[in-house]
């Protein structure tokens, strides 16, 4: 039998870091892959350049309620100011993957995998700061295999538009990159 | 087609273009926006009318205008601007004409906030206008029932000449989920009955809500009335989930219908059985689903994003039979599929 796959995602940073098209990658892979899903983002005062964070649900199952509060499998967070909002979404023995490049504090919780990742650092050393949220998202996927990397070309087309398929192979290594980081470690 | 992954605004504008939107009129509001925003964008595109009206008062009257005209017509808001558009709304039923109207619930009351809500229900099902008149009212779960719904209700609309609502939540609006949408089986033709000129061919045709005469009015009103108990006799839609051997039967729409049945799974998960009347159509109120219960079930919960305004109809249909409690969040909170299964638990577990 298949492995079961109930994923519940929490993302979160600063508006600009590309946490709504990371979860947007993530859901459209997920439903490329036949599973079902949701995408749901905040959208209150933040969406104005402030905190910025979207819940996605992977799942063999139909997706109840697209809100995640306390039972999130993996949280990822982008800024420091997330880590202090979303740590404790995160379930027991859940995982929690921060940007250690723009937080500095440790996560406070030992009931969790916690997994720091240095994204704007490897970004940068790719060449491109911009794809920091690509090499967390290879770090979720090493992490959860919530999709493969098969699908990943076509959801970064539907979700970025035909004129941006030219920063596709940027994309593609940055997340490669990020899943190297974690395999390093293991 | 295939799926694809869509906004819920997004979605209701796409599929009301797939069912023949004509043209659009509407004013922007939070959560709503990416509706008005997206027609602004395709309509035009596509050949069809988009105006963003001065407020919601002009954009319900302009399309009480063009649906008299006999264009498919279709307006949007959230909460407050749906409140401004209740002038026009009763005149459009008065009128006998058909139009869809999105309602993306946000908090109240006032300008509340821009969080989700569901504390509309009495503005949709109750009138928020004067006189006796009905607006049939869908409310969808997910993005792809809502689609659906849509290419529905303006067939709807069309049938009763009668305004159609959708009443989703901010929720819906914002979430993206996959969607597949259908294409519309034939073309409309635009209705004998609008005023599209008589080119001197015909008796004009007259659009009015007004009658000074009361015997005129009352027999508008009777016939009115003959509409509306045919959609209570044909229109009730209501989804019923895990209801056999529930000991306590919920009922909520929308996006609280979800939320309720991650708790059903958790409880049933330890063997515990509560099921869900999820009514489809708020107007009329599945009325159908309250004839006969399961006979494990000891109480009724009603769970809304309100401070309580469904289990009015929850408590007139169940007629006594079962005690109802209820559990709301208000102001743009969500429910927690964890204080449902306390709730459920207190109930089931405490005699409560």
């Amino acid at each position: 039998m298949a492995k079961k796959v109930d994923h519940r995602f929490v993302m979160a940073g600063f508006g600009g870091q590309g946490i709504m098209s990371m979860g947007m990658m993530l859901t459209y892979a997920g439903m490329i892959e036949n599973k079902n899903v949701s995408w749901l983002p905040s959208y209150g005062p933040e969406m104005r350049g402030g905190t910025a964070n979207c819940n996605v649900i992977i799942s063999d199952k139909a997706v109840g309620s697209p809100l995640i509060t306390t039972n999130a499998t993996c949280a990822v967070v982008m800024n420091q100011p997330s880590l202090a909002k979303f740590e404790s979404s995160v379930e027991e023995g859940g995982i929690l993957l921060i940007n250690s490049s723009l937080v500095e504090n440790k996560a406070e919780r030992d009931d969790i995998d916690v997994y720091y990742v240095p994204c704007n650092e490897i970004a940068v050393e790719l060449g491109n700061p911009r794809v920091a949220n690509m090499i967390m998202l290879g770090a979720v996927l090493q992490l959860t295999e919530a999709v493969t990397e098969d699908s990943l070309p076509e959801a970064f087309k539907a979700v970025f538009g035909a004129g941006k398929e030219h920063l596709l192979p940027i994309n593609k290594e940055a997340i490669k990159k990020g899943a190297e980081f974690i395999a390093k470690q293991a | 087609m295939a799926k694809v992954l869509m906004k819920g605004n997004e979605a209701i504008g796409e599929a009301a273009m797939r069912a023949g939107l004509d043209a659009f009129f509407g004013y922007p509001i939070t959560p709503q926006s990416e509706l008005p925003e997206y027609l602004s964008r395709e309509m035009p595109a596509r050949g069809k009318v988009f105006v963003q009206a001065e407020s919601e008062v002009a954009a319900i009257n302009m399309i009480y205008g063009a649906a008299g005209a006999g264009a498919r017509v279709m307006t949007s808001s959230s909460s407050p601007g749906i409140a401004l558009k209740q002038e026009g709304i009763t005149y459009i039923a008065g009128s006998e004409l058909p139009c869809v109207i999105c309602s993306v619930g946000r908090s109240g009351p006032g300008l509340g906030g821009i969080q989700p809500g569901q504390a509309d229900y009495y503005q949709a099902t109750k009138g928020g206008g004067n006189g006796d008149y009905h607006l049939l009212v869908y409310a969808p779960a997910n993005i792809q029932e809502m689609c659906d719904m849509i290419m529905e209700a303006f067939d709807k609309a069309d049938y009763y000449r009668n305004p159609v609502m959708i009443l989703a939540d901010g929720m819906i609006g914002q979430m993206m989920e996959p969607v597949e949408f259908k294409e519309l089986k034939k073309e409309r033709e635009v209705p004998a009955w609008a005023t599209t000129g008589t080119e001197g061919k015909r008796a004009p045709n007259i659009i009015n809500s007004l009658y000074l005469n009361p015997e005129d009015l009352e027999e508008h009103n009777i016939h009115l009335t003959k509409k509306y108990d045919e959609m209570k006799e044909k229109e009730e839609q209501w989804e019923e989930y895990n209801l056999e051997n529930a000991e306590v039967i919920c009922i909520a729409y929308g996006t609280t219908s979800r939320i309720v049945k991650n708790a059903i799974e958790t409880l049933k998960d330890e063997g515990i059985n509560v099921g869900l009347i999820r009514p489809k159509t708020l107007w009329p109120f599945p009325e159908k689903a309250f004839k006969e219960y399961p006979k494990t079930a000891k109480a009724i919960l009603v769970v809304e994003m309100s401070t309580g305004q469904m289990i009015t109809d929850v408590r007139a249909f169940n007629e006594g039979r079962l005690p109802v409690y209820f559990y709301g969040r208000s102001g743009g909170m969500i429910p927690t599929p964890e204080a449902v299964v306390a709730e459920l638990r207190k109930i089931i577990e405490g005699g409560k």
